[in-house]
């Protein structure tokens, strides 16, 4: 299963120069199909079979061997694995169909199949490995995928500069990953999740205070993969690369690799209280700031972009109120939207001959109808209008966060109110009102492909009855918390269920969650309303970035944070390694290493006298040579 | 210690010395040859002695026979039997003979240090060319075939190096050295 | 076989000497003598030595490999003269000289 990508990304690596086009595209789409297939069916042997087993483990073959230390190179295929792998496969297969169509004319469509699929693989390495380490491994294997994929148009400087920079934060974050796993082997002496879940669960390290740090160090690792605050600039820069790339990587899969980690270390999470509060504070932060920023974006992938830091914010809330199986459920209908709206976004794109700025756009719904309505489904997923996926997951986390905190819901509650503000004006602003554009006469915008518009319908389908995965209890015991009961299953009797603790138990009356929903959906209606008002009965257009004043400006700048990130790490680093370069580079080190050659040069004139080319000098030194080599031996 | 020596062993070895010592230092090359042709003669007869009787014979016939022909054809070839080679000056004899001198001096060291009596276990018959014959396509037999294979490769670098080139006079003296 | 019962009254040791002084002088001809050819029967003269000590230790052990190695050296010393003596002819064809103090263009 897992190495049908990898098969993928070798043959597209190697021989996709000479494959025609279609062959490569087909291929890539054809091994991660594959592979879904193979996650279907191991799915279905995990949760359909009788007696359940817990999960499937493969152990290939030893990867690390030094002394005591000890890692496997081993797979682990459970109910977490198995919907992350069901997630990361199915959508990936829709997304590489979508770019054949999409990428048909780019010269570098191989490489971009081969970079897809190894991607692919990472991914799958990521959930399902048995350890830490192989989770390390897909971690910086994805990194490493999405620095290529940003940079897919590396003549353009500008792309090249924000994988960079994509790559150069996740770093910062996998530091901190890396730190957290020193930490754990250190204290608890194993990289594989059972060994260490089963000590953490008997309270081998007795101090909270460990596991806090465990906790905390593998946060970092998630906030700069899962782009939260303060490393989450590098999403919205890394939209730079193909749209495709965008839905897969930075708004479907990888970025959910962070929630992967924290739900995956629950035993961990669970014991520190404290760690947890963070998670979720600085989850809600950036879901607040991300969606002010969103507000004002113009270029139809930035605003996406944000709404994916904000959403991803929303599952970190879930995560720190301990709903971990919330968190999941949001991250799976996330998945599906989110992948839709970007595919959307693509397609426009694709029709408008590779435009992004909303505000060239409008009216497009006359030329683009399926993309309309498939994008329409989309934003009402993701703005939470009732019965759709979004609606069910989103309120999950607000029921949790409430039962946790009022103050928190309150706040989590703003934030999902703006999201449907700035997907309302986006999706108003795209397709409705009129045609703006000067420079792309209107008759040449088209419909997409039937090869880009399927996955588009796939995904909406998806998108509408995704909820379905765990709905919520109101609706009737029956059929309700189908990804709980999954998650919550103990393993039948042998120690190794995902989750460790019962979860926060939600004890809300029925008519108090139906209160909270009502709130909600009211936000949704006024958001609808007042976008719809401004954007189409007024036709208002959004201002240029340099028209904007007070509050707006600030949030069309980002609330400048990338300029104080400048000021703050980047202008201070350059000083420093100016300096270094002066004085200790020139300097000491220059001398330092002039000097080592200009003695080995005085060395060599001396020794050459030696080299005088005549054997016979040679003979009688190397003949002393073999005494001295026998008497040293000797004595 | 030489008395209870059989009297055969040191007049062989005595006249091994001897005429490897002449090999060394006679002037005249030819003289060289000879004296080292019958270093090779008595070198045989130190194999007799030692029970080794087909070593022997193939030591008189491959270094005696052909190797030391090759020799002498050479130098007469090259007409270098009359005395041209300049001295060295005594400098390079005591250089020389201080190096051979300490390596002899270290090898023996060496032996006398290590000095473990090697245990006495002679086999009639090991010496006759049955018995290496079985050894030497047996267990011997890939290394046999490689000298084949470097007798081959010896055989045409002797004949590519012999053959006259036009115009390959890279050695040309710059400049009459003068021997100092 | 023998001629004599040389095993009750020739020590190893006595092989050794012997063998050892015939590669001491080889060794001194290569480095005292300058004409080429002279230097190559030297080395010739040291692997006789060398071909000597072997057979002394395979008689005394009973053991064959010892002269099969002999028959090995004997097959390398030939190869080597033939080569030499080739390189030998080719030089002197070029300088007129068999002198290896001649040959200093090795100087780097």
């Amino acid at each position: 299963m897992i190495f049908l990508p990898l098969m993928g990304f070798v043959v597209n690596g190697i021989l996709g120069k000479w494959m025609p086009k279609s062959l490569s595209g087909w291929l890539g789409t054809a091994t991660v199909l594959g592979s879904f297939v193979l996650a279907v069916m191991n799915f279905m042997e995990l949760s359909g079979g009788t007696p359940e087993i817990a999960s499937i483990n493969t152990k290939l073959f030893t990867f690390l061997s030094v002394g005591d230390f000890h890692v496997d190179f081993a797979f682990q295929f459970d109910r977490l694995s198995a919907v992350m792998t069901l997630i990361i496969t199915g959508i990936g297969t829709l997304i590489h169909m979508y770019s054949i169509a999409y990428m048909h004319d780019d010269d570098g469509l191989y490489k971009f199949f081969a970079y897809l699929n190894l991607f692919i693989f990472n991914m799958l390495v990521l959930v399902l490995g048995s350890n830490y380490l192989m989770l390390f491994f897909g971690w910086e294997g994805v990194g490493l995928c999405s620095y290529l994929l940003i940079g897919f148009w590396y003549k353009n400087v500008d792309f090249g500069k924000a994988a960079r920079k994509a790559f150069v934060m996740n770093r910062i974050g996998d530091l901190g990953l890396l730190m957290g796993l020193f930490l754990i082997y250190d204290t608890y002496g194993s990289f594989e999740y059972q060994e260490v879940f089963r000590q953490v669960f008997i309270g081998t390290a007795d101090s909270t205070a460990v596991n806090t740090a465990i906790a905390l160090l593998l946060f970092i690792g998630a906030m700069g993969k899962s782009a939260q605050i303060p490393l989450y600039t590098w999403l919205p820069d890394a939209m730079a690369g193909p749209t495709p790339v965008s839905a897969l990587i930075h708004a479907a899969t990888m970025v959910t690799a962070g929630i992967y980690l924290v739900i995956r270390s629950e035993a961990i999470y669970a014991l520190s209280p404290f760690a947890r509060e963070i998670v979720m504070w600085i989850g809600l932060a950036t879901s607040i700031m991300a969606a002010l920023i969103g507000l004002k974006q113009n270029d139809i992938k930035k605003v996406l972009a944000y709404s994916t830091v904000s959403q991803l914010g929303l599952m970190f809330i879930a995560l720190g109120c301990g709903a971990y199986t919330a968190a999941l459920f949001h991250v799976i209908t996330h998945a599906f939207f989110k992948a839709l709206l970007f595919l959307g976004s693509g397609s426009v794109i694709h029709g408008m001959h590779h435009e992004q700025d909303i505000r060239e756009m409008g009216g497009l719904r006359k030329k683009m109808p399926i993309t309309y309505l498939t994008f329409l489904i989309g934003t009402l997923a993701i703005t939470g209008f009732p019965f759709l996926s979004g609606f069910f997951s989103k309120d999950e986390i607000l029921v949790s966060a409430f039962t946790h905190n009022p103050l928190v819901f309150g706040l989590a509650l703003i934030s999902a109110g703006i999201t449907g503000f700035y997907m309302f004006r986006m999706f108003f602003v795209t397709f409705h009102g009129t045609y703006r554009n000067h420079h792309h006469p209107f008759e040449k915008v088209h419909e997409s492909p039937l090869l880009m518009t399927l996955p588009l319908l796939v995904l909406a389908v998806l998108s509408v009855v995704g909820g379905a995965v765990n709905l919520p209890h109101y609706l009737g015991e029956g059929i309700s918390g189908g990804l709980h009961h999954l998650l919550s299953y103990d393993g039948g009797g042998k120690f190794s269920p995902i989750l460790m603790y019962p979860e926060h138990v939600i004890e809300l009356s029925h008519t108090a969650e139906i209160g909270l929903l009502a709130m909600a959906v009211s936000v949704f209606v006024i958001a609808f309303l007042y976008t719809r008002n401004k954007y189409v009965v007024k036709g208002a257009v959004p201002e240029a970035d340099a028209d904007q004043q007070g509050m707006g400006k600030v949030l069309s700048n980002k609330f400048y944070v990338d300029e104080a990130y400048d000021v703050a790490f980047v202008a201070p680093l350059e000083g420093a390694s100016d300096t270094l370069t002066h004085y200790v580079d020139e300097k000491a080190i220059k001398s330092a290493v002039d000097g080592v050659g200009k003695g080995g040069f005085g060395l060599s004139k001396m020794l050459s006298k030696i080299q005088n080319g005549n054997i016979e000098y040679y003979l009688v030194y190397m003949v002393i040579g073999i005494a001295l080599l026998l008497a040293f031996n000797l004595f | 210690m030489f008395q209870q020596l059989p009297i055969p062993f040191l007049i062989l070895s005595f006249l091994t010395i001897l005429s490897a010592l002449y090999v060394v230092t006679s002037k005249n090359p030819v003289h060289s040859v000879l004296a080292l042709i019958f270093t090779f003669f008595t070198i045989s007869a130190h194999y007799v002695l030692l029970n080794a009787q087909f070593l022997a014979v193939v030591n008189l016939i491959v270094y005696a026979g052909a190797i030391m022909v090759l020799f002498l054809f050479v130098l007469m070839l090259l007409n270098l039997s009359k005395d041209t080679e300049p001295v060295k000056s005594n400098w390079w004899g005591i250089a020389a003979a201080i190096s051979a001198g300490s390596l002899l001096l270290i090898i023996t060291a060496a032996f006398q240090v290590s000095g473990e009596a090697i245990a006495k276990n002679p086999v009639e018959g090991i010496g006759l060319v049955k018995a290496l014959g079985k050894v030497l396509f047996t267990r011997f037999v890939v290394p046999f075939e490689l000298t084949g294979i470097l007798f081959l490769a010896a055989m045409v670098g002797a004949v590519l190096l012999g053959k006259r080139e036009k115009n390959n006079a890279v050695l040309i003296p710059k400049e009459e050295r003068s021997d100092s | 076989m023998s001629l004599l019962n040389i095993f009750n009254q020739v020590e190893i040791s006595h092989y050794i000497y012997l063998s050892t002084v015939l590669f001491a002088i080889g060794l001194f001809g290569v480095l005292f003598r300058r004409n080429a050819i002279i230097l190559l029967m030297c080395i010739e003269l040291m692997l006789n030595a060398v071909n000597l000590l072997f057979t002394a230790f395979s008689t005394y052990m009973g053991d064959s490999d010892g002269q099969i190695f002999v028959f090995f050296i004997m097959v390398v010393a030939a190869a080597e003269a033939a080569v030499g003596l080739a390189i030998l002819v080719l030089v002197y064809r070029n300088t007129r000289k068999t002198d290896v103090s001649f040959l200093d263009q090795l100087k780097g």
